[in-house]
């Protein structure tokens, strides 16, 4: 097993602040638009958003949420390992919204697929975009793409990207993993 | 630990804390499902399950089938009232029939103590129990422990007395392996007549005074006179029980503390606690009730992600 370093922590705090910046060219104020994070590794992204967008860009009626999306997927009984449920913290109506779901890597764009279905519970968005950190090419199952993109990354089956986050992990680096 | 150590839930006898505790945490996730806008998952839409119930039964029912509908299995409901039972099949033969038409789940009630067991060891499918006789009613004490948790944040050290008809009640029973599981101490208090003999071989202690009961305790489950299991008399007059054993609102308010009300209903007002308490803010009796839904999800949906 062999690893790689994809982005160090400069790189990675310099592409957060592009997405910040991508997100308040189309977004604005965040009036009508609310940050999903999707459990569990992309609340750590959407978290780190969020605070960059109120610290260094005064965004102040910011709401984001966590969406989990273990009972919606589609590999229930499927998949070798049990699936674990995460909590689901949306405390706002997503009617008539701009949601943006946050999620650290998009990979076959299932996770994506769980997530547009699970966030119709809680009302019918105006429309849904999507921000992921890494964005594999080659691998997507489904007609799935990113509106915004932290680093588009050549990986084949075998490898895996890895997100670390200093929160959770110690220290801010994504790492491309050879198994 | 993310998963079940056992294949079907037949009693809290036969699992342990951890699988407890992995019910409880599935269960948080379940309640909050239950409280959107749209209360529905699609985790098992690839799954049947067919509730049996042999004996009557309206909320466990009603509560088990909204749990399978919110997670989006198929539902098919048998109750033995209008079945060939009557014409004379056998338990098995009746399961059996059920399970050709594909059936991946059983949840049963059957006035049998031991009938879930029995059936697992002979079907091939996930059998839930929903009350056996006087032998267990595992769901219902989860949801018990589960609205204890949820009003005092743990069950562990918590001093829980369970009050009435202990020989009958396999709420009792299911109670008293939950809580000691969980690390909490247990009496049970009631007529003599009506506390098993060996009761205390489960690590339980006896008290016949109730009012020494609810001073001793955090929460008490007041559980019903079942008048349909008692075959000779048991205690002298109805009157009489409610006089030693009815929970009362002086008696609530003459202790130093404030007590948890629990109930597994139904609820004969006025015999085992009067309609004051019952409605009361110590009560949390419709809190059992919408947790029994949440902890019932969270039990099949773990059952079902066993099935092969």
């Amino acid at each position: 097993m062999s690893q790689k370093v994809l982005l160090t922590s400069k790189e990675i705090n310099i592409i957060l602040h592009r997405l910040a910046c991508q997100l308040i060219e189309n977004h604005l104020d965040f009036k009508d638009t609310v940050l999903v994070g999707i459990q569990p590794r992309g609340v750590l992204l959407a978290d780190r958003l969020g605070q960059i967008l109120k610290n260094s860009y005064g965004i102040q009626d910011l709401k984001l949420g966590y969406l989990d999306i273990t009972f919606f997927r589609d590999d229930f009984r499927r998949s070798g390992k049990p699936l674990e449920a995460n909590s689901t913290q949306i405390d706002f109506i997503v009617e008539d919204k701009n949601v943006v779901f946050i999620d650290d890597v998009l990979y076959t764009g299932r996770s994506i697929r769980a997530a547009l279905t699970a966030i119709q519970s809680f009302g019918r968005p105006t429309n849904i975009e999507l921000l992921t950190l890494i964005d594999r090419r080659f691998s997507r199952h489904l007609p799935i793409q990113p509106t915004y993109r932290g680093r588009q990354v050549d990986a084949i089956n075998d490898e895996k990207v890895i997100v670390h986050w200093e929160e959770k992990d110690g220290e801010d680096n994504v790492y491309l993993i050879n198994r | 630990m993310s998963e079940l150590s056992v294949p079907h839930l037949l009693g809290i006898k036969y699992i342990n804390e951890a699988d407890i505790q992995l019910i409880f945490e599935t269960a948080d996730q379940f309640k909050e499902v239950i409280n959107r806008p749209i209360k529905k998952v699609p985790s098992l839409r690839d799954i049947t399950i067919a509730n049996l119930f042999f004996e009557n039964s309206t909320r466990t029912r009603l509560s088990f089938e909204l749990a399978e509908k919110r997670l989006s299995a198929d539902v098919v409901n048998f109750s033995a009232a209008q079945s060939s039972v009557k014409k004379g099949e056998t338990l098995i033969d009746t399961v059996n029939n059920i399970l050709s038409m594909k059936v991946d789940m059983v949840v049963m009630r059957h006035p049998n103590p031991g009938a879930g067991v029995f059936l697992s060891q002979h079907v091939k499918a996930s059998i839930v129990n929903a009350g056996d006789g006087a032998h267990e009613h595992p769901t219902q004490a989860l949801l018990d422990s589960y609205s204890i948790r949820e009003r005092l944040g743990d069950v562990a050290g918590k001093n829980v007395v369970i009050v009435g008809d202990i020989l009958h009640s396999r709420v009792a029973l299911s109670n008293i392996f939950a809580l000691k599981l969980q690390g909490a101490n247990v009496k049970v208090c009631g007529p003599k007549t009506l506390i098993p003999k060996y009761i205390t071989s489960l690590g339980v202690e006896v008290e016949t005074d109730l009012q020494k009961a609810l001073q001793w305790c955090d929460v008490a489950n007041m559980l019903r006179i079942q008048n349909e299991r008692l075959d000779i008399s048991y205690f002298p007059s109805t009157r009489e029980y409610v006089q030693q054993y009815g929970l009362t609102k002086p008696m609530l308010d003459a202790l130093d503390k404030e007590i948890i009300i629990m109930h597994p209903g139904p609820i004969n007002r006025g015999v085992e606690i009067t309609s004051e308490v019952a409605d009361s803010d110590q009560a949390i009796i419709l809190d059992q009730v919408e947790n029994g839904v949440a902890v019932r999800m969270a039990v099949i949906y773990l059952l079902a992600s066993k099935i092969k």
